[in-house]
């Protein structure tokens, strides 16, 4: 019993994750929906985020030029890809997975050991706590809580939470601004029609490599993030990172609609903290154990991809039984006089 | 307007498939000519408007837009001055993006893109404006995917798109085609409307001959990949069907092969 924490500090420790690893999915969406191109650069970029952040705030570098730092290293990543596709000439698939490959050494090189821990050294999120420490919002919303009778287990702070919800917002409406601007809409239109587009005078080889560029640049500053929450850089940290990017994108899409641009991206993050949720619920199972973490993605997003067809398949099917039941009587008779046949053959053979 | 100069275009060059697609072709449009292209399969009409487009590169020979020579200018930069309507009505816009959002990245054809808005209060007017010219109440569905429309509405919407802007060249590469008779004739007269209201210098490619003889001021044959007939403005106006057969006939000693030309 040791494993049941308090269900409302898991579910709060989901929200904090998921609002970080949002803006991944923002990336991801960006690539995989927009650009209609399955980046796998997504594992390396988000792993240079961290590798990059950690390694400048190690070395004493301000916290927020740190991320701004990994933001640019991604968005380098995202159009080496990008490049490599256009120029190149190299499959889609097949440059993301070459970009990804060249940034695990890549990131390597630039952590020069495995991993970095930034435990007791002062990140950008240490300043949040610290704010809101002092500020006393933090004893402010959990008296709150206490007084709901959640007083059990409170969180340590609320200030990833807050800033965090703010940061990915702000990210999510330039988004949606930019996806309106006239360059967002040729970018659209790459992913969409690239003949249409071209013939309207749009280069779509940079575009892509700039749809590219912003998208691995989302990916790396939420790496960087995620390094800073967690206290730690790993060379290993980004393995799956594309496929919990596109869980949260699907799951997103089919829970909260994709009618609008501005309406999708707000999926991708609600997508993006359910998973995390889900996620959470299932590792609180007392067989499964961290380690089942890639397994449950896996599942999650199969579920995610085949349940909206079965589910569409089994509406047709009564769908059409219930046609079938309004037909005129003397249709049934005969449908049954079939049936009949067919089971005395059965029964013959 | 558009000038050609001794264009050869060879596929598969050395290899047993080696084809010659375009056979030294001279061809010069003034400003305001409407060309109908006809000629039966593989005679070449497609590779000549991809030569035209930027989206193939001759062997030899050169290409002229308004005086300036684009034979090796890329694709998206000739697009500038030139409009297409392509024959799959789904090549032309974007469908999952809306009427509006398609009709504002090809107002940006002409321009350079920016991070300003795409669709604003005076565009989304003005692209109201034009859509009443169609006559198919696309003006009151602004904010609907184009993925929505039919064809026939679709493919008028790539016609309105690729001319509204007033490009130097507008090339149609059998645009109703793939429509159903009734669709086909009200896209055949929205092109002749667009092309004499704004006085565009066109080359459409049909496999109509009724079409090619009722639209534009000069029609040209192809066969093999040579011009093998040019009608001026003054012929033109006498010409049917089983005269151009004929001529087909006079010219190359046997029928035509394509039956489809000869059906429709």
């Amino acid at each position: 019993m040791e494993r049941m924490i308090s269900l409302f500090t898991a579910i709060f420790g989901s929200f904090e994750a998921g609002i970080i690893y949002a803006i991944m999915a923002l990336g991801v969406y960006l690539s995989f929906r927009i650009l209609d191109f399955p980046d796998l650069t997504v594992d390396g970029s988000f792993v240079t985020g961290g590798a990059i952040a950690s390694v400048m705030i190690m070395g004493g570098v301000n916290p927020y030029v740190a991320t701004v730092a990994a933001l640019f290293a991604g968005f380098l990543a995202g159009c080496m890809t990008g490049l490599l596709h256009t120029f190149g000439k190299i499959n889609n698939l097949l440059s993301g997975i070459l970009m990804m490959i060249a940034l695990y050494s890549i990131n390597l090189r630039i952590m020069g050991r495995p991993n970095i821990s930034m435990l007791n050294t002062e990140t950008a999120f240490t300043k949040v706590e610290d704010l809101f420490e002092k500020t006393g919002i933090d004893t402010f919303l959990n008296n709150l809580l206490t007084a709901l009778g959640l007083g059990d287990s409170l969180p340590e702070t609320w200030g990833i939470l807050i800033m965090m919800i703010i940061v990915t917002f702000v990210i999510k409406i330039i988004t949606d601004w930019f996806l309106q601007t006239e360059i967002g809409l040729a970018i659209r239109a790459t992913g969409d029609n690239k003949r249409m587009i071209r013939s309207f005078s749009a280069n779509t080889n940079l575009l892509t490599i700039l749809g590219l560029g912003l998208s691995n640049a989302f990916v790396a500053f939420s790496g960087a993030l995620i390094a800073q929450q967690g206290g730690f850089a790993d060379v290993g940290m980004g393995i799956g990172m594309i496929v919990i990017g596109l869980a949260s994108v699907i799951i997103g899409e089919a829970l909260f609609g994709t009618k609008t641009i501005v309406r999708t991206t707000l999926a991708v993050i609600g997508g993006s903290i359910i998973y995390r949720i889900v996620v959470t619920m299932a590792l609180r199972i007392e067989f499964l154990d961290p380690g089942d973490m890639k397994l449950i993605t896996a599942i999650i997003v199969i579920i995610a991809l085949t349940m909206p067809k079965i589910l569409e398949r089994s509406r047709e099917k009564k769908r059409k039984a219930h046609r079938k039941a309004e037909r005129p009587v003397s249709f049934n008779v005969a449908a049954d006089e079939e049936g009949t046949k067919h089971a005395a053959i059965k029964s013959d053979s | 307007m558009l000038q050609l100069n001794q264009i050869h275009k060879i596929f598969n060059e050395g290899s047993p498939d080696e084809k010659i697609a375009i056979d030294d072709i001279n061809l010069s449009l003034k400003a305001g000519d409407f060309v109908t292209v006809i000629g039966s399969n593989g005679a070449g009409k497609s590779t000549l408007m991809n030569i035209i487009s930027g989206g193939l590169f001759p062997d030899v020979g050169e290409v002229f837009i308004s005086g300036k020579n684009v034979t090796n200018m890329t694709e998206y930069k000739r697009s500038k001055m030139i409009g297409r309507v392509f024959q799959d009505p789904m090549a032309g816009t974007a469908p999952s993006m809306t009427i509006e959002e398609n009709l504002a990245m090809a107002y940006s054809r002409n321009k350079t893109r920016t991070l300003k808005r795409g669709v604003t209060h005076k565009r989304r007017d003005y692209f109201r404006e034009v859509l009443e010219t169609l006559h198919l109440g696309l003006e009151n569905r602004l904010s609907a995917k184009v993925g929505l429309l039919s064809g026939g509405e679709r493919q008028a919407l790539s016609l309105l798109m690729a001319t509204f802007t007033e490009p130097a060249i507008l090339l149609l590469d059998e645009h109703t085609a793939a429509l159903d008779p009734s669709r086909a004739e009200l896209i055949t007269n929205i092109t002749k409307e667009i092309v004499e209201r704004y006085k565009l210098t066109t080359l459409m490619v049909t496999h109509n001959m009724q079409q090619a003889i009722d639209l534009g001021n000069r029609l040209i044959m192809m066969d093999k990949g040579q011009i093998i007939l040019e009608v001026d403005e003054e012929q033109k106006q006498h010409l049917t069907i089983e005269g151009l057969l004929e001529e087909f006939k006079r010219i190359r000693g046997n029928q035509m092969v394509s039956d489809r030309a000869i059906l429709s």
